[in-house]
């Protein structure tokens, strides 16, 4: 009986492991060929033709690649930068205060994180052409409104983080603080800043992570002369695949894992819980 | 002498609730002041009012003659320990207990001395470097009361303080609080539903019930001359006997026995009298009734406490109980046996609704 049990459980430890290495593999080879076919010496994607560093040569010296990088890092960082600001201020607001239609902002919050992307797109799309009808007012397709729409979505992410560091955080700390002769300000500075700060870190990393990757929405607010990287990559799939897209893939997860890393980092810098 | 805190028909409404009803209040500098009263019934909210955390809907609040009402926490010469402390959990102890200081913009160094002093008043000497989240309740306790304290308020505000800690801990924490308080010499205004922690502590206590302010007075005067019955029933165990008034020395039970007891109520008066089970005495059917009164029963259970004996005594009308020392070779009754409840003269208060 018990050598029985025994067997059983040697034998769900053998599958359960196996599973474990499929897993990984499934999760981890194509990011190994998607590395290995950087450094092949072959026109084609996915030939081996011996080692080469020619195709992150190009992807250094493609002036188009180059602009795209440049776009894809400003659009990143300002959009980023007005997320976390509004975000932040939307987070405290819904947790802090109870004002009229409260719910029903709560709830129009989430929307971007559940509509799909294409819809998001059109709306986007919509939205800056009616503002040229309506009010007159001509936004250039480009730079300027990439940049907003990658605002748009990313307030949610950012709030939603933002509000989960916040809601496990008592209130009573701030009154504590201003019993000490805190100003509302200091009381935000010196208490309930440092304390969400992992969060607002955490959204900052999300939104900067989403801005770089997103591809479907840019696309459709995107004007001549500026295109974001990812939005680049896929016009080269359409005109003709180059291993150029490897080694600009490999720079572009590199800088996400870099993201992920700093955020770890940064969360356990921070450490501990709030209560 | 001014008055520490003066409140003058201060109501609290939150919405259609009215949290605090037009209450009048003094406390005086220096005194060790509690407010008592079931959860819900106001004094929290009394409590945050004075700390500037709630402003009032109507009426006047002063601390020490300078009109307060709207004025925000930090513009006020009050600190308060908070009911789970809120020390700041990203921040040391020294951290902790320097923050107002560091607020008020007293330079750095007399700060972490300042600091340091009131740690080591607390006991906790040795620990500035430690986060909350590595002290136990009990030190916690002690630095929420070092963070307030260091800033010499001319108010100190407890929000009970004591009221996450285990039993132990509670009365020795209660101790030194009194004494510290005695030492300091501030006044200190004291939240507590505990009537014992009350009675214990406080110069004067003030009873609360749904937003009204029922009686204030010291612990002595509020255990036996309790304004109205519900104050006779929160301050410890009393047996509430139905009555009506008849003269200004007499009140008439519901079985028809006319008792002795003063009460400035009107004739004809719907009262209860109030008496305490330690104040009651058992004796035999054709025992005398000592001036008060004597009601005939029959003991229908007891419980043993260890130090004393608790007779429930069957009425015709209702159950009282009645409470023996525990003394040894004393003639202990038993279910079953007919009784006479008697009681000394003024052992009982007159309480209406």
């Amino acid at each position: 009986m018990a050598g029985n049990a025994q067997q059983l459980r040697g034998n769900t430890r053998w599958v359960l492991s196996l599973n474990a290495v499929l897993v990984y593999v499934f999760f981890y080879a194509p990011i190994a060929l998607l590395i290995l076919y950087s450094f092949s010496d072959d026109q084609l994607v996915g030939r081996w033709g011996g080692f080469t560093l020619d195709w992150y040569r190009a992807f250094g010296q493609n002036d188009e690649v180059q602009n795209a990088l440049s776009v894809s890092i400003r659009v990143a960082l300002i959009s980023t930068l007005l997320s976390v600001v509004l975000g932040t201020m939307a987070a405290l607001s819904l947790e802090r205060f109870r004002f009229r239609g409260n719910r029903i902002f709560d709830a129009l919050l989430y929307l971007p994180v559940i509509i799909p992307d294409v819809t998001m797109a059109v709306m986007m799309l919509i939205f800056f052409t009616s503002l040229d009808d309506i009010i007159g007012l001509q936004v250039t397709k480009g730079f300027t409104t990439i940049t907003l729409s990658h605002v748009a979505f990313s307030i949610s992410f950012v709030s939603i983080v933002v509000r989960a560091r916040l809601a496990g955080m008592s209130e009573t700390l701030e009154e504590a603080a201003q019993d000490l002769y805190a100003s509302r300000w200091q009381a935000f500075r010196f208490v309930t800043l440092p304390l969400i700060l992992p969060g607002i870190v955490g959204g900052a990393l999300l939104a900067l992570t989403l801005s770089l990757d997103d591809v479907v929405i840019t696309q459709f607010v995107a004007g001549p002369g500026s295109t974001t990287l990812p939005v680049y990559v896929f016009g080269l799939i359409r005109r003709g695949v180059s291993p150029l897209i490897n080694a600009v893939s490999v720079v572009m997860l590199a800088a996400s894992v870099l993201l992920v890393v700093l955020s770890l980092v940064a969360q356990r810098a921070r450490g501990g819980s709030v209560t | 002498m001014t008055a520490a805190v003066e409140i003058t028909g201060v109501t609290k409404r939150f919405d259609d609730v009215v949290a605090v009803d037009d209450i009048d209040l003094t406390i005086a500098d220096g005194e060790f002041f509690a407010m008592l009263g079931p959860s819900g019934c106001g004094k929290t909210t009394t409590l945050r009012m004075i700390a500037g955390l709630e402003f009032p809907t109507e009426g006047s609040l002063q601390i020490f003659g300078e009109e307060v009402g709207t004025l925000p926490p930090n513009k006020r010469p009050v600190n308060t320990v908070f009911q789970n402390y809120a020390l700041f959990p990203h921040m040391n102890l020294l951290e902790n207990v320097g923050f107002g200081l560091k607020m008020k913009g007293v330079a750095k160094p007399e700060t972490t001395q300042r600091a340091l002093a009131a740690i080591e008043l607390v006991q906790l000497g040795g620990m500035e470097k430690r986060r909350p989240n590595q002290l136990s309740g009990g030190q916690q306790q002690r630095v929420a009361l070092a963070r307030a304290l260091v800033n010499e308020p001319k108010v100190l505000l407890l929000d009970e303080p004591l009221g996450a800690l285990d039993l132990k801990l509670r009365q020795e924490m209660q101790g030194e609080l009194k004494s510290l308080q005695r030492d300091l010499g501030v006044s200190f205004v004291f939240v507590t539903h505990d009537q014992e922690e009350a009675l214990t502590m406080s110069d004067r206590i003030a009873v609360m019930d749904q937003g009204k302010l029922l009686q204030v007075g010291t612990p002595e005067e509020i255990y036996e001359r309790p304004a109205n019955r519900f104050v006779a029933d929160f301050i410890g165990q009393t047996n509430l006997l139905e009555g009506t008034v008849a003269d200004a020395t007499t009140v008439v039970l519901e079985n028809g026995t006319r008792v002795a007891a003063a009460s400035d109520h009107a004739a004809g008066t719907k009262v209860a009298l109030s008496l305490r089970p330690e104040r009651a005495n058992l004796a035999t059917r054709d025992a005398a009734p000592s001036d008060g009164a004597g009601i005939d029963g029959t003991v229908a259970g007891i419980t043993y406490l260890g130090n004393a004996l608790v007779y429930r005594v069957a009425l015709d009308w209702m159950e009282v109980e009645v409470r023996d020392e525990n003394r040894p070779n004393a003639d202990r009754l038993n279910a079953g046996d007919p009784v006479r409840v008697i009681w000394e003269p003024g052992a009982v208060a007159v309480v209406a609704e």
